[in-house]
């Protein structure tokens, strides 16, 4: 068979095909780690997605509440109910129910925030490594001032300018939204200056510069030809700033300018929490920032597979 | 280096511009200055007056021009929230947020940079693999909750030290220090390591990374065939080597410390300016706001320019190539 027609086949036989033959499943494979911190983040992606099915009690529903069930401790200790696996807080919602509805909130935010940043941050990545010059100039500059702030710092004045704008009540109603957008704000960054680096090397290559000659307009080239050459550092970069994103989430929560404690996320549940931590009731607020802590874990041990695995040097 | 050090200067005084367009921007645009300043039984020709008191109808280059010239002599008006200058309300805060920030970024140093070389010179030891371990647990738990996790150990089960606040505090005229009281140190024990932890792991990893470079380079292989004592090459010629990174980030770092401290100061409820820019947050109050984001932009703006000009001092190959040019 000659090689061209083996490598016909090979397209022909599809994806499956390709992932079955490729390093990527093999290192996965061979990685003890990588596997168990996929298997934890699908759990809480999954637990999270279909929360109202798998959730025990619905934290929400006021009238399923009953004061008398509040401050349960774990079952485990004295004075535990089997209905409440992990305790009850002060108005008698489940611990662990709270837990599953508020992963749902902090995976929403930390996933859509990177899907904004990432979005933005590789066009404006490759606009400024494929234009150059003054394009890429103005970019850049702008890339390095908002480097020098913290992402805190930024979502804390963004969140400022919103309670101005919109008054308190109206804030509670954007919270997600002005979250993802100042999470956002703070993590394109990254990725412009990722992507830009890589599309400076490709922009020479014969295979861009054949594009150009026979009349391919620019941003078809950009999209078509050199984003997929250049998405690899992406998804790494992704992997890592997902948790980062939860954990400014959670600390933006924590703090009190993020999720309103009608829809509490993780962060919210901890900074509740943190009220009866010396009352005894430590269970409030431990359970939830446990659960924040072995997802943001999971996720950068499996970003950490994931740059090891992209980046052939270090084999 | 005069060359150097001018542009620097003048890049440091670009960005201070930008940052006070910013800061002027929230102060002038979001929200009104008079609304906030007067009752609601104000007449609407007592607030024109008010507004052309304060020179709100001047052209905005010259509102600005005027905002950039008091603000270089730290007038940054009045707070909404508790009527007092700003400049008052933050200079009283400003020992704590220091005092936090400095004893945290030497934790951060004196543990970071000796776990860091160990780990880098004995790869595969036990001790090794658990500061590692330890670093990937740092860097994934959110600040918040370790300094939960600390109080519940140490403050509530234990007992062994203090919840919240400073302690007790000695005042030096406008400066106020808890380094000299026992109270204060045992209330600066928890606070200091809940926001030096992170920047610890990652001081401890850049210079195993480091470490790990420099050990395979020839100038050791020869200061080993030379006979050197292990301890002679270890910290005398490889360590040296990976000091200039490690000054970059550091110095870096201690601006994101002084900003992180707006965390750790919530949860000890230390009564630093983080936690009142975040009240001032809370509470819309625009001056508050824009002063802090001056403040740290300007002690962001200064450790760079320290850092860069350390580089000079660290690293004798630099002075000697920008003379030649």
């Amino acid at each position: 068979m000659s090689p061209i027609s083996d490598n016909l086949d090979t397209e022909r036989r599809g994806v499956v095909f390709r992932l079955r033959q490729s390093d990527m499943l093999h290192s996965f494979l061979r990685s003890k780690i990588a596997m168990l911190s996929a298997l934890i983040t699908l759990a809480a992606i999954i637990g999270a997605a279909f929360a109202p099915w798998l959730a025990p009690h619905d934290p929400f529903d006021l009238a399923s509440l009953s004061i008398l069930d509040s401050q349960l401790p774990p079952v485990g200790m004295e004075g535990a109910d089997p209905l409440y696996l992990l305790g009850t807080d002060d108005q008698g919602r489940d611990v662990f129910s709270g837990i599953l509805y508020g992963a749902r909130i902090s995976l929403a935010v930390g996933f859509v925030s990177v899907l904004l940043a990432a979005v933005v941050g590789v066009l404006l990545g490759l606009v400024a490594g494929y234009v150059g010059g003054r394009t890429d100039a103005i970019i850049m500059r702008i890339a390095e001032v908002q480097l020098t702030f913290p992402a805190i710092l930024i979502a804390l004045l963004i969140d400022g300018v919103a309670r101005a704008v919109f008054g308190n009540l109206d804030r509670e109603r954007y919270a997600f939204w002005i979250l993802v957008l100042s999470i956002a704000l703070s993590f394109w960054v990254q990725f412009a200056r990722t992507v830009r680096g890589s599309t400076l090397v490709e922009r020479n290559k014969e295979y861009v510069q054949a594009a150009r000659l026979i009349g391919i307009p620019p941003f078809l080239i950009m999209i078509r030809h050199v984003l997929p050459n250049v998405i690899g550092p992406v998804l790494v970069i992704a992997t890592i700033s997902l948790g980062l994103a939860i954990i400014t989430e959670a600390t933006l929560s924590f703090l009190g300018v993020g999720i309103p404690p009608t829809q509490p996320s993780l962060g919210t549940l901890v900074r509740i929490g943190n009220d009866f931590l010396f009352s005894g009731e430590w269970w409030i607020a431990m359970f939830p920032g446990f659960a924040l802590a072995i997802l943001v874990l999971a996720v950068n041990l499996l970003g950490d597979w994931l740059r090891d695995a992209l980046n052939p040097k270090l084999r | 280096m005069l060359a150097f050090t001018i542009r620097r200067l003048l890049q440091a005084i670009g960005v201070m511009l930008v940052v006070a367009l910013i800061s002027f921007t929230l102060f002038r645009y979001v929200g009104d200055p008079v609304n906030q300043m007067v009752g609601l039984d104000t007449s609407l020709e007592q607030r024109e007056a008010l507004r052309e008191q304060l020179g709100l109808n001047d052209p905005v280059l010259v509102q600005f021009a005027r905002f950039v010239t008091r603000a270089a002599q730290l007038d940054f008006g009045t707070s909404y929230q508790f009527r007092q200058p700003v400049v008052d309300l933050i200079g009283r805060r400003l020992p704590a947020t220091l005092e936090l920030s400095l004893v945290s970024a030497l934790l951060a140093l004196l543990c970071g940079i000796p776990m860091g070389v160990y780990t880098g010179l004995n790869r595969d030891s036990l001790l090794s693999k658990l500061f590692l371990t330890i670093s990937l647990i740092g860097i994934s738990l959110p600040t918040f909750f370790i300094g939960i996790l600390l109080i519940f150990l140490f403050s509530v089960t234990l007992q062994w030290l203090p919840s919240f606040g400073r302690g007790e505090v000695v005042d030096f005229g406008w400066w106020s220090t808890g380094l000299l009281t026992i109270s204060g140190l045992k209330a600066l024990i928890l606070p200091a390591i809940t926001l030096g932890l992170f920047q610890m792991t990652l001081i401890m990893r850049l210079v195993r990374s480091e470490m790990l470079e420099v050990i395979r380079t020839d100038y050791i292989k020869f200061a080993r065939a030379r006979g050197l004592s292990q301890r002679s090459i270890h910290f005398r010629h490889a360590l040296k080597n990976t000091l200039v990174p490690v000054i970059t980030i550091t110095g870096l770092q201690l601006g994101s410390i002084i900003a992180f401290a707006i965390i750790t100061e919530t949860v000890f409820q230390w009564p630093g300016m983080g936690l009142l820019f975040l009240q001032s947050v809370q509470n819309v109050d625009i001056p508050v706001m824009a002063a802090y984001l001056m403040l740290i932009a300007f002690l962001f703006v200064v450790i760079n320019l320290i850092v860069d000009l350390l580089y000079f001092v660290v690293d004798p190959r630099l002075r000697v190539e920008r003379a030649s040019h």
